[in-house]
């Protein structure tokens, strides 16, 4: 599908303003197709999107010790954080050696007091600087090894433990970015007490589809009771009470953050007890709940144990208090393809046999393997076949417009839109 | 359907296995389920650890697949209804199992391992998965059964694959 006329801006590039049309007064909200299949679209998100906003690179718990690393791509560019052997401090790379380009981290997790670039083996320590070049004396006196450190990501923080990084220098601190997001990523944190772990094990996957389909699949309430029946069946089966419902609130945190905040019938195994954790688990969930309660008090403990939270952090990462939590990012390949890399994470010093159920309440609905979150991958491939169809130009987002929106509707998912329209045309 | 009939595990031959692996093989190829869900003990476990950390262990780590025999039923329960989206309509799938090897019998468990390669193919596209499979087998009322079947996948990411919605 190409560009309708008028969607271009003066300079050629692409209006996103003509891509979204909201109408208040009629209650309606629709979206452009060619968002999720125009290459020039994709291009423009590269430029406009994804190199000005805060992106998620990891958890501080998967590097607790000095020299601990891990790498992966953020948007797509290859990257490492290590802890600091002198700092103790998170340290987000460019990975590259700043000779001649090669990447100087070259697995995907570790230990080490340096990186060393296999191909002229410069070597730099896990604070970036450059600590070792054979041959030195070939390049003179003026040669300055401290200008020749690894390049560090324009910005990296992190918010207890979620560490960020942006390419641009100029963006906002990452607490003003968060927003209202905070107070949700608070909630999680709180419920382990502030010791939230990254379970070990990163499943990573992908879908024939455009990434935004999974922004807004991964904050849909309204999809559950449709798509996901075989998952139902399954907690049926067990005994769970499905006449719950998922009933709640979804909300704009601003930035292009969202949140659903919901009552379900699945357990939690931050203390909701549902019949899949076995009885013997009762008492056991019992005590979690009151000292959560004990801590933070009857509402916000409430909360914690018994709804459920789909946020989206924008532009690309879901962190979902379900019945497991997962921390989910992602990035588009092409317009019409996506990589997928999802973790679970949990309270630290969990009880082994808590820790098992959560681990079970992950895998039976979450992850490629899972119940559900296959059939999600073929939902949103099913959109994007069916936008290739034509025929159908706009994709209708309106739900619950004409009321403060509920749990099921699409507030959360039109938050994210018009955020993403204003920074594809320009804003920061 | 055939089973192996021997009475004890000791008198076993490595051909003997395949013919059993051969024949779990043709039953999931088949979407013969069912069928293939009785190949397994009371007891049993089906386990895929993540791609990147193939000693991931599941009562510890995140894993892609862990099914005790309740799961394992719900999976195929699920996988033979019309509602699994994914796999409504089935793909195409064909199990390719060779390097089989008898390990040395460990109490009551024949330890085996074999190579594998599964072809997926479904509206026009085609996906792989390479690993391995270790099974724990043991002599159930004098037939052979799966207690255990760990799947080792050599891919580093679900890409291209997406996702381990078939069996493996």
């Amino acid at each position: 599908m190409t560009l309708v006329t008028g969607h271009r801006g003066p300079a050629g590039d692409v209006a996103a303003s003509a891509l979204i049309e909201e109408d208040a007064a009629r209650g309606t909200f629709r979206v452009h197709r060619s968002a999720m299949t125009s290459r020039d679209v994709f291009d423009q998100e590269l430029e406009r999107i994804f190199a000005h906003t805060w992106l998620y690179v990891g958890h501080e718990s998967e590097i607790p010790e000095p020299g601990d690393y891990v790498r992966r791509p953020v948007a797509g560019r290859p990257v490492f954080m290590v802890r600091g052997a002198k700092s103790g401090q998170v340290n987000v790379f460019h990975n590259t050696c700043t000779h001649r380009g090669a990447v100087v981290c070259r697995r995907d997790r570790g230990n080490s007091k340096v990186f060393q670039c296999f191909y002229h083996a410069w070597t730099f320590d896990s604070e970036g600087s450059l600590v070792g070049v054979p041959g030195r004396d070939a390049y003179g006196e003026k040669f300055d090894m401290s200008s020749l450190g690894l390049a560090r990501v324009a910005r990296a923080e992190s918010y207890r433990g979620f560490v960020f990084a942006s390419f641009d220098p100029q963006v906002t601190d990452l607490v003003s970015y968060l927003g209202g997001a905070r107070e949700y990523l608070d909630l999680v944190i709180d419920e382990a007490d502030g010791q939230l772990q990254i379970i070990s094990g990163t499943q990573e996957y992908g879908m024939q589809a455009n990434w935004k389909l999974l922004v807004e699949n991964s904050i849909d309430g309204y999809h559950a009771a449709s798509t996901h029946d075989t998952y139902f069946k399954y907690l049926v089966s067990l005994g769970t009470d499905l006449s719950v419902g998922v009933s709640g609130v979804t909300k704009d945190l601003g930035n292009g953050h969202a949140v659903l905040e919901y009552l379900a019938p699945w357990g939690r195994p931050i203390a909701r007890w549902e019949p899949l954790f076995g009885p013997e688990a009762k008492d056991e969930i019992g005590t979690l709940r009151a000292r959560l309660v004990a801590q933070h008090g009857e509402e916000r403990a409430r909360r914690m144990c018994d709804l459920n939270r789909n946020m989206l952090i924008y532009p690309n990462l879901i962190i979902n208090d379900i019945m497991a939590v997962t921390v989910r990012t992602f990035m588009p390949t092409s317009a019409t393809s996506m990589a997928v890399t999802a973790w679970e994470a949990a309270p630290r010093d969990e009880l082994p046999e808590v820790r098992q159920r959560r681990l079970d309440s992950f895998l039976t609905f979450l992850g490629p393997g899972g119940f559900a979150t296959p059939d999600d991958i073929e939902a949103l491939e099913s959109c994007q076949q069916g936008f290739a169809s034509g025929g159908v130009e706009w994709n209708d987002i309106s739900r619950g417009m004409h009321r403060d929106p509920q749990a099921t509707d699409e507030e959360q998912m039109r938050a994210f839109w018009r955020r993403w329209r204003d920074q594809m045309d320009g804003a920061r | 359907m055939t089973s192996i009939l021997a009475s004890s595990l000791a008198e076993l031959t490595r051909g003997d296995v395949e013919d059993f692996l051969y024949r779990e093989a043709e039953l999931l190829d088949d979407w013969n389920l069912d069928d293939w869900l009785e190949l397994f003990t009371a007891d049993a476990r089906y386990v895929i650890p993540c791609t990147g950390d193939p000693a991931g262990d599941p009562s510890r780590d995140l894993v892609l697949v862990d099914d005790d025999r309740l799961r394992l039923e719900a999976r195929v329960e699920r996988l033979n209804s019309r509602k699994a989206h994914r796999e409504y309509p089935h793909s195409n799938v064909r199990h390719l199992v060779t390097n089989v090897r008898l390990g040395g019998i460990t109490g009551d468990e024949l330890p085996v391992r074999a190579s594998f390669t599964v072809w997926r193919f479904r509206g026009g596209r085609e996906t792989s998965y390479v690993g391995g499979y270790d099974y724990r087998l043991v002599m159930d009322e004098s037939a052979l059964k799966i207690r255990s079947k760990r799947v080792v996948l050599d891919m580093t990411v679900l890409r291209p694959a997406g996702d381990v919605a078939i069996i493996l």
